[in-house]
C-alpha cells in the first residue's frame, strides 16, 4: 500500500500545502511518494525529497506542465496511478481542479476536503459549510482524496532523504492553453499558511478605508489580510482574500475579525483558528459566539489603538 | 451553439441545517429548497451568452427527485429555453451525476457546458471536472470571466493568490465561481412563461447509466462546538490577554 501525493509547487519551490498533504498521506498507512510535475522543476523535486516521511519523489518535466493545466497534470498522474492505493492532492485551487479529473478517469469516487483519516478507507469531511461532519467509507480500491490542509499538521520540510526518480512526461494533451495570470505580489504571508490573519468586513466602508485601517495592523503583526464575502462583494478587497465556505479555509494561530458580523459561511472558513478575536460594535454580532476575545468597539478607533499597543509592547 | 447547464436542488443557503439525532444525515424534511447558488450563476451566464447572440439554445438539466422540476422551472424563468430532468430517487454522488450528464452531452452535442463550481450541500467541487474527464473535453474551472470567440473560450479563473487566464477549444466544460455575474431577479411574467416551456424526463436507465455509490456514509455528526470566550473592556486588555494568556503575539 503506497500513497502518492501530488506536490503543489512553483517549479522553484514546494508550496506549504504539500507538507500537510504528506501528513495525511502518511496516516493512510503505507509509504509516501511525491509527484513533482513541472517545467525545470528540479529544485522543487529536490525540496520534495527532503520532506520528512517521503520515501520516493517522482519528477516529470515538460514545458506543458509549467502552469499546472488540469488536463496535462491529470494525464501525468494517470500515467503512474497504477502503483498507488491512495492519490492525494492538497484542497487548493490547483488540487481541486485536477483531482476529480483523475478520479473520473479511474472510475472512482473522490473524497473531497478530508479533515481526518480514520482508517485507510474511512475519512472525515465537512459538509454544509462545516455545519456537519460526514464520516465516509470509500468503496473503491483506489482512493482519490483532496486534503483540507488546516486539518493536518505540516510534515517537516527537511530531514528526509528520498531518492528522486525521473519519470517520462505524459504527452501534452493540447486541450487548453495558459494565457497569463495576475498574482498579487506582496511580502505578506500566504493567507492559507499565515500564523496571524487580520480580516476585515463590510463595516470598513470602502476600499480606501480597508487598506488604511487593516494594512498597518497586518504590517505590525506580520499577518496576512483576509476579508468577508460582504467586503469582497462590495469591492473593498480582492476576490482571493475571501475567507469562508467558498473562499479560503484558514486556521491560523490568531484570527482577528474586524467589522465582520459572522455569517455561517464565513465561520466555516475560520472557526478552526486557534485564537479568534472579534472587534465589532454590534454586541449581537454572531462572530462573538465563536470568539475567544470579543471587543465591543468601533473598529476605526480600536484598530489604530491596537496597532499602537502592539507596537509599544514589541 | 447549444449550452447545457446542469442545476442542483439543494437546501437553501439561508437554512441552518441540523444533524439528525440518529446521525444518519442532516434533517432536510420541511426545509426550504432552492437552486444551488453557483448553478444560478451558471444559468445566468448561459442566458447572457444567448442574449449576446453567441449561443442559440440554453438547456437546463437536473438529476434527482421529481421536485427538481421546480429547480428547472426556475432555470427556465431566468431564461433557459427548455429543460431535462433525469429522475431518480437513488442517492446521486458526483461521479454518477457526471455519467448522466455525459450521456446528455452525447445526445445533445452542446458547444459548452456551464456548471456551478460546487454545490453548497456536499461541498464536493467535483462534477464539472469529472464530466470534462468522461467527455475527454477541456475544462476551465472557477471562472470569473468568460469570452467566446472563434470557436474558443477565453476564461479568467480564480486561483490562489489572484487570477489566471486560459483558452480552451470548444466544446468545453466551464465551472462558475462566485463573481462571474450577478444573477437577475426572476420576474412573475417570466415565471409564467417558464411554465409553458418544454420539460423532458428520463430515467437513468433510459440513458444507459447505472447509478452506483462510491462512498458510503457511515455517520454524520455535529462539528465540535466552539464556545464563546470572554468580552474584553478595551484594547489594552485585549493586547495583554493575547500576549500573556493566549501567547499568540
Amino acid at each position: 500500500m503506497t500513497a502518492l501525493v501530488i506536490a503543489e509547487h512553483d517549479n522553484a519551490s514546494i508550496k506549504g500545502a504539500t507538507l500537510n498533504t504528506v501528513t495525511a498521506a502518511a496516516q493512510c498507512g503505507g509509504d509516501v511518494h511525491v509527484l513533482v510535475a513541472g517545467h525545470n522543476a528540479g529544485e522543487a523535486a529536490r525540496q520534495a525529497a527532503q520532506i520528512a516521511g517521503v520515501s520516493k519523489v517522482i519528477h516529470a518535466d515538460g514545458e506543458h506542465f509549467a502552469h499546472g493545466l488540469a488536463e496535462n497534470m491529470a494525464a501525468q498522474v494517470l500515467a503512474i496511478a497504477g502503483a498507488y492505493s491512495h492519490i492525494l492532492f492538497p484542497a487548493t485551487a490547483s488540487g481541486k481542479n485536477i483531482a476529480p479529473r483523475v478520479a473520473a478517469k479511474l472510475d472512482v469516487g473522490q473524497i473531497s476536503d478530508v479533515t481526518k483519516v480514520d482508517s485507510p478507507d474511512t475519512f472525515e469531511r465537512p459538509i454544509y459549510a462545516g455545519n456537519a461532519i460526514s464520516i465516509v467509507q470509500s468503496l473503491d480500491e483506489k482512493k482519490v482524496i483532496t486534503v483540507r490542509t488546516t486539518g493536518f499538521d505540516p510534515a517537516a520540510a527537511t530531514g528526509g532523504s528520498a531518492a528522486v526518480e525521473t519519470a517520462s512526461a505524459a504527452a501534452d494533451t493540447g486541450k487548453s492553453k495558459f494565457e497569463g495570470n495576475e498574482i498579487a505580489k506582496n511580502d505578506r504571508p500566504e493567507l492559507t499558511a499565515a500564523k496571524i490573519i487580520v480580516s476585515g468586513g463590510r463595516a470598513l466602508g470602502s476600499a480606501e478605508k480597508f487598506n488604511e485601517v487593516m494594512t498597518p495592523l497586518a504590517d505590525k503583526l506580520g499577518a496576512a489580510i483576509g476579508a468577508s464575502r460582504a467586503a469582497v462583494d462590495a469591492g473593498y478587497a480582492a476576490n482571493d482574500l475571501q475567507v469562508g465556505q467558498t473562499g479560503k479555509i484558514v486556521a491560523p494561530q490568531l484570527y482577528i475579525a474586524a467589522g465582520i458580523s459572522g455569517a455561517i459561511q464565513h465561520l466555516a472558513g475560520m472557526k478552526d483558528s486557534k485564537v479568534i478575536v472579534a472587534i465589532n460594535k454590534d454586541p449581537e454580532a454572531p462572530i462573538f459566539s465563536v470568539a475567544d476575545y470579543g471587543l465591543e468597539a468601533d473598529l476605526f478607533t480600536a484598530i489604530p489603538e491596537l496597532v499602537q499597543h502592539v507596537g509599544s509592547m514589541a | 451553439m447549444k449550452v447545457l447547464v446542469p442545476v442542483k436542488r439543494v437546501v437553501d443557503y439561508n437554512v441552518k441545517v441540523r444533524v439528525k439525532s440518529d446521525n444518519t444525515g442532516v434533517d432536510i424534511a420541511n426545509v426550504k429548497m432552492s437552486m444551488n447558488p453557483f448553478d444560478e450563476i451558471a444559468v445566468e451566464e448561459a442566458v447572457r451568452l444567448k442574449e449576446k447572440g453567441v449561443v442559440t439554445e440554453v438547456i437546463a438539466v437536473s438529476c434527482g427527485v421529481a421536485q427538481c422540476q421546480e429547480t428547472l422551472r426556475t432555470a427556465m424563468a431566468i431564461g433557459a429555453d427548455r429543460a431535462i430532468l433525469v429522475e431518480t430517487t437513488e442517492e446521486l454522488q458526483p461521479l454518477s451525476v457526471a455519467k448522466l450528464l455525459k450521456a446528455l452531452v452525447d445526445k445533445e452535442q452542446p458547444g459548452l457546458v456551464i456548471l456551478g463550481k460546487q454545490a453548497i450541500d456536499d461541498d464536493a467541487n467535483q462534477t464539472g471536472q469529472m464530466l470534462a474527464a468522461l467527455c475527454d473535453l477541456p475544462q476551465a474551472t472557477f471562472a470569473s470571466k468568460v469570452e467566446i470567440a472563434d470557436g474558443k473560450a477565453r476564461v479568467t479563473r480564480e486561483v490562489d493568490g489572484g487570477l489566471e487566464t486560459v483558452t480552451v477549444g470548444l466544446p468545453a466544460i466551464i465551472t462558475a465561481d462566485l463573481r462571474l455575474n450577478e444573477p437577475r431577479y426572476v420576474t412573475l411574467p417570466n415565471i409564467m412563461k417558464a411554465k409553458k416551456k418544454q420539460l423532458e424526463t428520463f430515467k437513468p436507465a433510459d440513458l444507459g447509466v447505472e447509478i452506483k455509490p462510491h462512498l458510503k456514509t457511515l455517520k454524520v455528526t455535529e462539528p465540535p462546538k466552539r464556545s464563546a470566550g470572554i468580552k474584553v473592556p478595551d484594547v489594552a486588555t485585549l493586547v495583554a490577554k493575547l500576549k500573556n494568556e493566549a501567547k499568540v503575539i
